[in-house]
């Protein structure tokens, strides 16, 4: 099986993000790989290394996707230290700021020319949030989505996928046939440490660079824009009460005037 | 006049307030039109659901595609009446399902795209409060129809009722929308706590439990909400480290946080001070957490969380 796992490098989770001229400032903030793509590196190499791994008789690759700058390397390289063997960093000057149908374009046009079996994300950036990628990368490719994922099955003799659907509506029971664009989320593992060993090999693995040219899409407009964006005043002081006997049926009157029951 | 779309929403054959709340805000825009996409003769059931909120016409989609083929197949049908019908603004609702709908939509008709909208504007200018809270921003979609997910329970509904006209259409759903089946599908488990992370309300214990989380979860599953825990209760061994709220636990930001027993150290603050309410139970009246709390009360947990878990039960009854 040919392997793919999109993702991205995001501003830690601890850092303060701001907006500069509409777009979030990543330059002046400390990048981490994006939390939740930790889960789709893990579930790929899980996949990979059930069904006999990428060395001894096996047949599997896991190859990383990113777009991002050059510094993306550096997510990439981690989820080579936690097991994948090689990487695609898309990189140009142009993609700063894309949004959501510009990124998806790009990653389907990558993924189109490889040819691979399986594609896994992350449910969604910590960044930006959206959770819209894995079904539009779908989406462009025509390729089948299963998203949401909290357990995945794979049967590469059958080439089939099944997984759980977990969402707020419910659990839901979904197969497809490859190629498929699996989206997973946090339920589904425990991602595991890159050991030592994992971050010399990793050193050794391939990361291959493309601008915007050689994945063969041009620049785009954007297809939406922010128009202006401003800090939320601080936390207002708030109410302080000793309990009288009273403090529980004032708490639930607090809850009900701000309409969370 | 602007012509506004909403895609209806719908647990089970309920139609969802939701629909009132997507409807207010698409009447500040133009005309607007309800899409039910329903299986095969439920449509005008569900039509007739739609009666809060100026909507002056239901279209209605039947399928037994939606059922079988998960998300792509709707999307699929609904990028199909975008193409027909040029709608300006499409509206969802910002649920997993609806924001991957709107995803599918925004690529199949190359247009632009927001999501968790928390207000939209009479301009189709949509607010969102993002970075845990920190900022807010107006954005805005430039091309295509102004496709925009908005936030459960964000918007005040305008309790105008309405007879709209109701049409069906037929729209095939394309073959390549139907390639992942579903085999089962299970409703949600009454009574399951939700995932820390994405719950709207967390209820935390810490130290002032001295161990006893019943009435912590108690009250937790009163409102439906996750049950989270100080390092001090986790490092203690009385509830599991997966639950950990701060540094080196996750990171909540949810509608609610209800803090029970929690001194609030920095350690713990750094992992919930974007929740959009804060709500503390603690004796001790100089602990720190009070510094973030919109409504701190003086007291004992193991009194305070009961009386409120009836209250709250009371209320729902």
């Amino acid at each position: 099986m040919k392997i793919a796992v999109c993702v991205k490098q995001v501003p830690d989770s601890w850092a303060e993000k701001k907006m500069v001229s509409g777009f979030l400032d990543r330059l002046n903030v400390d990048a981490v790989l994006n939390d939740l793509d930790e889960y789709a590196v893990e579930e790929a190499i899980r996949i990979s290394e059930a069904h006999g791994g990428n060395d001894v008789g096996g047949a599997n690759s896991v190859t990383v996707i990113c777009m991002g700058p050059e510094r993306a390397t550096d997510a990439i390289r981690k989820s080579l230290s936690m097991g994948a063997d090689g990487g695609i960093l898309i990189t140009d000057p142009t993609l700063a700021g894309a949004d959501a149908l510009l990124t998806s374009h790009v990653l389907a046009e990558v993924i189109k020319k490889e040819g691979f079996d399986l594609v896994i994300c992350g449910t969604e950036s910590t960044d930006a949030r959206m959770s819209v990628i894995p079904a539009m990368i779908a989406a462009r490719l025509g390729w089948a989505q299963l998203t949401f994922a909290s357990s995945v099955t794979v049967d590469p003799n059958a080439s089939s996928v099944s997984i759980s659907r977990s969402t707020e509506a419910g659990v839901d029971s979904m197969t497809a046939n490859f190629p498929v664009v699996i989206g997973v989320i946090e339920k589904i593992n425990e991602p595991r440490y890159p050991s030592f060993k994992g971050i010399m090999a990793a050193k050794k693995k391939t990361i291959e660079s493309r601008d915007l040219a050689t994945v063969g899409i041009s620049a785009q407009s954007p297809w939406s824009q922010v128009t202006d964006s401003s800090l939320r005043p601080p936390r207002a002081v708030g109410v302080k009460i000793t309990d009288d006997g009273t403090a529980g049926e004032k708490l639930v009157a607090f809850l009900a005037d701000k309409k969370l029951i | 006049m602007s012509n506004v779309f909403f895609l209806a929403d719908f647990v089970g054959e309920k139609a969802t307030r939701v629909n009132a709340e997507l409807a207010t805000a698409g009447a500040r825009i133009g005309a607007v039109t309800a899409i039910v996409l329903a299986p095969i003769g439920t449509g005008s059931v569900r039509a007739a659901a739609l009666t809060t909120g100026a909507i002056s016409s239901v279209i209605v989609i039947e399928s037994a595609d939606f059922q079988n083929h998960g998300v792509a197949a709707s999307a699929d049908a609904i990028a199909q009446l975008v193409v027909q019908k040029t709608p300006d603004v499409l509206l969802v609702a910002s649920h997993a399902f609806g924001k991957e709908l709107a995803g599918i939509v925004a690529v199949a008709t190359n247009s632009g795209i927001i999501t968790d909208a928390s207000d939209v504007s009479a301009q189709a200018v949509a607010t969102q409060i993002i970075f845990g809270g920190s900022t807010t921003v107006h954005s805005q979609v430039v091309h295509g129809t102004k496709i925009i997910t908005v936030r459960p329970n964000s918007i005040s509904i305008d309790p105008v009722a309405s007879s709209p006209s109701i049409e069906v259409i037929a729209i095939k759903v394309s073959e390549v929308a139907k390639k992942a089946t579903v085999t089962a599908t299970l409703p949600p488990v009454q009574g399951g706590r939700p995932e820390l992370t994405d719950a709207d309300i967390v209820v935390s214990g810490g130290r002032g439990t001295n161990g006893d989380f019943s009435a912590v979860e108690a009250f937790a599953d009163s409102l439906g909400a996750a049950v989270g825990a100080s390092r001090a209760a986790t490092d203690a061994g009385w509830y599991p480290h997966t639950h950990q709220v701060g540094q080196t636990g996750k990171t909540v930001s949810p509608q609610l946080y209800v803090a029970c027993g929690i001194s609030g150290a920095i350690q713990h603050r750094a992992g919930m001070q974007t929740s959009k309410l804060i709500a503390v139970i603690n004796k001790d009246s100089e602990a720190p957490i009070f510094e973030l709390a919109d409504f701190g009360i003086i007291g004992d947990l193991f009194t305070v969380l009961p009386q409120a878990t009836e209250g709250v039960k009371a209320r729902k009854a």
